[in-house]
Order: structure tokens, then sequence, then C-alpha cells
């Protein structure tokens, strides 16, 4: 017996809910520092708030020790550029990232990122996740460095891009969280923040949350607070019964919609990209391809032809060295993970463009192969054995299945699924997400942040994909320690603020009303689906004032009709119902944020009928906003804020003097 | 099996991506506690395996076998719409081979880096 309908088969029966139920019941947990989210940014957050001497809570959807982006493990360690091999700055790997997303990018964010990565991986090899080749399995194999034992992916001659063994490395954060004492609350969802005083935009002092498992109601009162939960998912594109590569089915909008509704400044909410959110997808990095922890695998036709790699000015590669090493004037090659679109200057090697023509004059035949039978036996070990052993979804799910089905990588070629010619010229990356639609969207964007990595709201640090122009594990890991710090030396200089008991009891009338509903009319799939129609359809690839105008009143509509008809018949419905109220609440500022800026924006990926101007240099500014009793206040920045005045003018001045070491 | 026919609601999809081995499960409940979207909830029969409730929710990341101690008691399928696109070839003789086939080739034993 393994599903539910089929012990309803056997018991005539449905089984009862196998948690305590207490809704309504509150449990209060004090701290100096309140971690939101247990991923990967949440767990350094709360180590490094903790080796600072401050008492710390986690407060975590999932299962800490597996749960998050991280929680199935880490293939690479990215922007490691201080580490002893790197043969590029941070301030080269900040201001090449940079160029990449045309300055819309978060300089602090990039920064931090570069400057601490080598440090974080350092951390985590005390704490028992292993970055080198100890057992020197990979002796004589071009990428590694002797000395150091050190693996390196995708540019072997910058070396910034470690690959690690990190299937564990949520393990050994999550012991490492336990044996400095940090509280952890699993399987509770942050539903709200408080302010003192109750007024929105004060200082954050509270927060509140439901368990999914018994509706216990959370009272978390602290100094500080670090927001650690992600970016919004699940707003464009929803699907159980196909499976999207990237996110899981807690990554909803909560960081959204709690910071907002609390007065949180956020910024690029209008950006958005598609390119993990496909519900034809095809497994993570079990399709054949050459992208990314595949790089750059040897790609075939059906008649074992290879296809020949080209540099970015379109020359043939002779070897399979010279697809590891920058183009001729090239600094470095980013590598993959970062979030960045792919330009002239950043991108890897790729297959000659051509590849598209020959398949259609017959030089190529489908099914093209991954062959990693005809790499050196090193590199197949490193790209098969080595990084999709260790990452994240791929160590059980890609390894051991196909292993046991008998899939050898020294003697068999793994099929690239079939797609129009075309497709094999874009980003590798489509050979296992899928074709890119514009249909298939994620929202970007997220919190506006300073130099202590704080937001708009005293007492509130945001760290990982929640910060606005966040990317890879290495920049959750940097960030998520940088704001412990910051938000631990906070702490130190304040007291508890007394929490409003009207604001607790508003808030567990909203938590608890899917539990009362009389028209019993949606379940909360449906509901989501619905919202999810809404955004394609009104703030899809081609928006105008009109239909996001449109749009935003149906959402609105929708929160007083349909989401008031939508049931919750126990603890983990009812955290799935108040996701899809967060989805609302970041459809509303999705649409909001499309609506300021009257231009177009290629980076963004923003496309306006009634703006068709792409990037024209007026609207080359940031637009922040924020919420004001119900009104949404809008400001411009400029794109290198935190590079002016009160900052000074360079990365290095500006870290020294913030981050709180 | 009862010969009894019911009205029952449609099977749930995905329904098959993990399966229990009551030989080798003994309901220590490990991976109900590593799921980050509680797929299972530990059965009402104490020592006995774990019940898929919320199978539509899998992210498919395999935590439930890395938490497991017992060897084999988890298995692991991945969506049809997804497993039945992996293939392989094998070089030398140009057999086609597939995830769920009927007469697999033998698995490849070498672990991955550790």
């Amino acid at each position: 017996m393994a599903i539910w309908h089929e012990l309803l088969r056997k018991e005539g029966k449905l089984p009862k809910w196998p948690y305590p139920i207490r809704y309504g019941e509150e449990n209060t947990v004090e701290a100096d520092v309140i971690i939101l989210g247990g991923g990967i940014a949440g767990c350094h957050a709360a180590i490094s708030a903790a080796r600072k001497g401050c008492s710390v809570a986690v407060v975590e959807k999932g299962p800490t020790k597996y749960s998050g982006d991280g929680g199935a493990g880490v293939d690479h360690w990215l922007a490691a550029c201080t580490n002893p091999c790197s043969t590029i700055t941070p301030e080269e790997f900040t201001e090449s990232v940079n160029m990449d997303m045309s300055g819309f990018d978060c300089g602090i964010v990039r920064y931090i990122n570069a400057k601490e990565s080598w440090d974080a991986a350092l951390d985590c090899e005390q704490m028992g996740m292993k970055i080198r080749d100890d057992d020197d399995e990979f002796v004589g194999a071009s990428f590694r460095d002797d000395e150091t034992k050190l693996m390196f992916a995708y540019d072997y001659e910058s070396k910034i891009d470690i690959r690690v063994h990190g299937h564990n490395v949520k393990i050994v954060l999550h012991d490492e969280m336990k044996k400095l004492g940090v509280q952890i609350y699993d399987r509770v969802m942050v539903t709200s923040l408080l302010n003192e005083g109750g007024k929105q935009g004060a200082r954050v002092i509270g927060a509140t949350g439901v368990n999914s498992r018994t509706g216990e109601f959370m009272i978390f009162k602290g100094k500080a607070f670090v927001n650690t939960m992600g970016h919004a998912e699940r707003v464009w594109t929803f699907s159980q019964d196909l499976k999207p590569m990237w996110n899981d089915m807690n990554q909803a909008a909560d960081s959204m919609a709690v910071c907002f509704k609390a007065g949180a400044e956020f910024v690029n909410v209008e950006q958005s990209h598609y390119f993990l959110n496909n519900p034809y997808s095809y497994i993570s990095y079990g399709a054949g391809n050459y992208s990314n922890t595949w790089y750059p695998c040897s790609i075939v036709d059906a008649d074992g032809k290879e296809i020949p790699y080209v540099d970015r000015d379109g020359n043939l590669l002779e070897t399979y060295e010279d697809r590891l090493k920058p183009s001729p004037g090239q600094k470095f090659v980013l590598g993959s993970g970062y979030g960045a679109p792919i330009t002239y200057n950043n991108q890897n090697m790729a297959l000659t463009p051509t590849i598209a023509d020959d398949i259609r004059d017959g030089k190529y035949k489908l099914p093209l192969y991954a062959d990693l039978t005809s790499i050196p036996a090193h590199e197949r070990r490193a790209i098969f054995g080595l990084m999709v052993g260790n990452e994240g979804k791929t160590r059980i799910p890609v390894y051991e299945t196909y292993t046991k089905a008998g899939f050898n990588p020294d003697k068999d070629m793994l099929m690239v699924p079939i797609f129009p010619p075309e497709v094999y010229v874009l980003n590798p990356g489509c050979y296992t997400s899928g074709i890119p639609s514009s249909t298939y969207r994620s929202p970007s964007g997220g919190l506006l942040v300073d130099w202590n990595l704080k937001t708009s709201l005293d007492g509130l640090y945001a760290a990982g994909y929640t910060v606005y122009g966040c990317g890879a594990h290495s920049s959750a890991a940097t960030g998520g320690r940088y704001a412990g710090r910051n938000a631990a030396d906070y702490a130190k200089n304040v007291a508890y603020a007394e929490i409003s008991r009207e604001q607790i009891e508003a808030e567990k009338a909203r938590v608890y009303a899917p539990t009362k509903v009389e028209k019993r009319k949606f379940g909360w799939k449906e509901l989501n689906a619905g919202i999810c129609r809404v955004m394609l359809d009104y703030c899809g690839e081609f928006r105008c004032e009109e239909t996001l105008k449109a749009g935003l009143d149906l959402i609105k509509d929708i929160e007083d009709t349909e989401a008031q008809e939508t049931y919750a018949d126990n603890p983990h419905e009812l955290v799935r119902v108040l996701e899809c109220e967060t989805i609302l609440t970041a459809s509303k500022m999705i649409i909001e944020a499309s609506r300021a800026r009257k231009s177009s924006n290629f980076s963004m990926g923003l496309f306006r009928i009634d703006y068709p101007d792409v990037n024209p240099p007026e609207w080359d500014k940031l637009l922040p906003f924020r919420l004001e009793g119900d009104k949404v206040v809008s400001r411009e920045l400029p794109k290198d804020y935190y590079l002016q005045a009160p900052y000074a003018d360079n990365y290095a001045e500006n870290y020294e003097k913030y981050c709180a070491k | 099996m009862n010969k009894e026919t019911y009205v029952t609601p449609n099977a749930p999809m995905p329904g098959n991506v993990i399966e229990f081995n009551p030989d080798i499960c003994i309901g220590c409940n490990m991976c109900v506690d590593a799921c980050r979207t509680d797929v299972l909830v530990k059965n009402t029969e104490k020592g006995q395996p774990p019940i898929a409730v919320y199978i539509d929710e899998c992210w498919n990341c395999g935590c439930c076998i890395l938490a497991c101690k017992k060897q084999g008691a988890i298995i692991f399928r991945h969506p049809l719409n997804q497993s039945l696109l992996v293939s392989w070839k094998r070089k030398e003789t140009g057999e086609i081979f597939r995830l769920g086939m009927k007469n697999p080739p033998p698995a490849y034993t070498k672990p991955p880096c550790e």
C-alpha cells in the first residue's frame, strides 16, 4: 500500500490526521535574532549570529536538515574569487556580472558573494562538507590544483568556481546550528511581521507563523530579524501534475507578502525570466546536455558524429581543453548558475550555431546524445560522479536511479531531448529545463537592501534569493553570513519591544479563516491555478496600462470573492491556502511595479505595448516601492545607489566599513 | 485483492514516485520527517511503511532516501512524463536502453564521489 486511495480501498475510511490539532493555540518564542527561513542563507545567518553570542531561533517551513534550494546538495561553489588559485578579483567579478545585467544587479550582494565565498566554503569544510579532493581520486586532472587539492569547474584558468562534494551541506549546517544552541522551529510558515506599536513601516519586533502539521499559532519575539525566505514562485506557473524543474511546492510568495505588508521597500519586481519554471521540463540535469553541471560534455549525433564547440566569436575549438578557458580577449568565463543572462561578455563556449541548419540539411541526425565516454576519464568522473553525484536533486534522482537502471557513464551516451532544431542553438540550459516560453515565467526582483544587508525597515535584514540581484548557492551562503553578523550587532544595542495584542488577534482571524469557510467552493490548487491564469493573460509577455489595471482589479476582486471561498481541511492545506494569499499579494506587487516602469527593458524581460522603447536612458534607474496604508508609494533610485553618497564610491571601502566582522 | 468495486477518486498524478518495500522498511518514519512538503505520513499501524498522502507535491529530490537507514526500503521513480524520455545508447553496441524498461542492463555499481 503506497498511496492514500489504496488505503481508502482497504480501510473504507479516510485516515485520521496524524498530528494533534492546535488551531488558535499560541506558542511564543523569544530570541535576540530570529531567522525567517532555514535554507542556505538562513542557516548561515543563524550560525554567524550565534557565533557573535546572540540567542537565535530559525523558523522554517520544511525540515531544516533537508529544506530549501540547497536541501539535497550542492556541486559547485561559485565566485570563490579569494581562493588561493583564483586570478579574478572580487571587483572584476562584481563589475562583470553587473555589466551582464545592464547595471540592474545588486552590487552589494554580488560583491559580498565574491569577497566571502571562499571563506564560506572553508567554513563549510570545517563543519564537515568536503571541498577538496582529499582522497586524491583526481590526481593528474587538469582542473585540480595539487597543492590545495581544490578542483575547479567551467574556466580552468580563472579558477573561481570550485567543484565540491556538497551532498550533505544542509546536514552539516543543521548540526552546526544545534551545536551552537540555535532553536529550530520546523514546519512553520511565517504569516506576518509585527511592527513596533503595530505601525506599518516601523521597526520589526516580531513575526507570526502557523505550524503546517498542528495548526499551532507561533509568535516570534526578537530584537533583530533576518528574512531568508527565498523568492516568489507559483505566480505565473503552477503545475503539480507535470513537474517544473526547480521550484518546490513550498516556494510561494511568503517573503514578498509579509515584508510588503509590513512596509518594506522592494525593487525590480517588474523583472521576470523564463528558464526554470517550465512544467514540461526534464529531470533536473537528467537529460543529455552540456550546461552547468554537465559543461562541457561532448555532444554527438545519432551516428556518433561529434558536434563541434565554438568560442564566442564562432571560431571552432579543436580540443576538449579549449572549451575550458576564456575566448581570446575575454577576461574570464562566468560559468553557470549566477542568474545572469548569457552575453558576449560572459559566455561559455557553445555548440556551433550552424547546428540547426546542419540538422535540417541532414548533416547531423537526431537524436543527439551527451557522450561522456569520449571525454577524458577524470572529466567524466567529475561531471557525473562528482557533480551529478553531489548536486541537489541529482544524487538519488539521477546518479542512483540511472546507474541502478544500468546507465554506465563509461559506456553509455545519454539522449538529448528531441526539440525543433533551433532550440539546440539556445542556452543549453534548455536541454533540461525544456523549450523556453514566455508562458512559463518566474518573478525576479526582491527586497531593497543597504550595505548592512538591512531592508528599509529597522530590525529587518535580508539575504539569499529574497534580495534582488542574488544568484547561486554561494551567494545565499555569503549573504546569510553577512546579514547574520549585522543583525547580531544591531540586536546587541536594542531591547525587545511590546507586541500589539490587537495585531495578533487580527492575524489569527486572518490565518484561520480558511478552516471556517462556509461556502466551500475551491481547493487551494484551483485558486492557485486561477491566479496564474490571470497573471499570464494580464501581466504576461506583453503588457500595457489598460490590461495591467484590469488585471490588478481582477486580482483584488479575487481576494474578496474566490479566495474567501477556498477552504482548508487540515493544517497542511491551511498553509497551502495561505500561500495562495501571498501569491495574490505578489501578483499585485508585480502589476504595480510593471505599471511604474513606463518603458520596455530587455534584461528585466519586461515588454510594454504602450512603451515599446527598450532601455531608454530616462528609465535607466531603479524604481523602489513600498506600501503606505493601502497605497503604493514609488520613488526613483540610481542603479548604483550602493556606490553613491552616503556610501564610498568603491566596493572595498564599503565592505570594510559594513561587513561587521 | 477485494473483488468489490468502489467509487474511488482518480489516482493522484504522479502516483507512483515513492514505493516502500515492506520487507525492508521498519517504519521508523525518518523519511516522513525528511520530506520538505510532508508527502508522507506515518502508518496507522506501528512498524509499517509510511503512506504517501501528498504524493503530487513530491519535489523528486530523493531526500527521503538520503535520510533512510535501510537501503532499498524506498524505491524512487520519476513521474512517467519525465522518466519515459530518459534513454541512453551503448556506444559500442548501439543498443538503446531506457528508464523503466523490461529487462534492464546490469546496474553500474560505482558510487558517486563521497
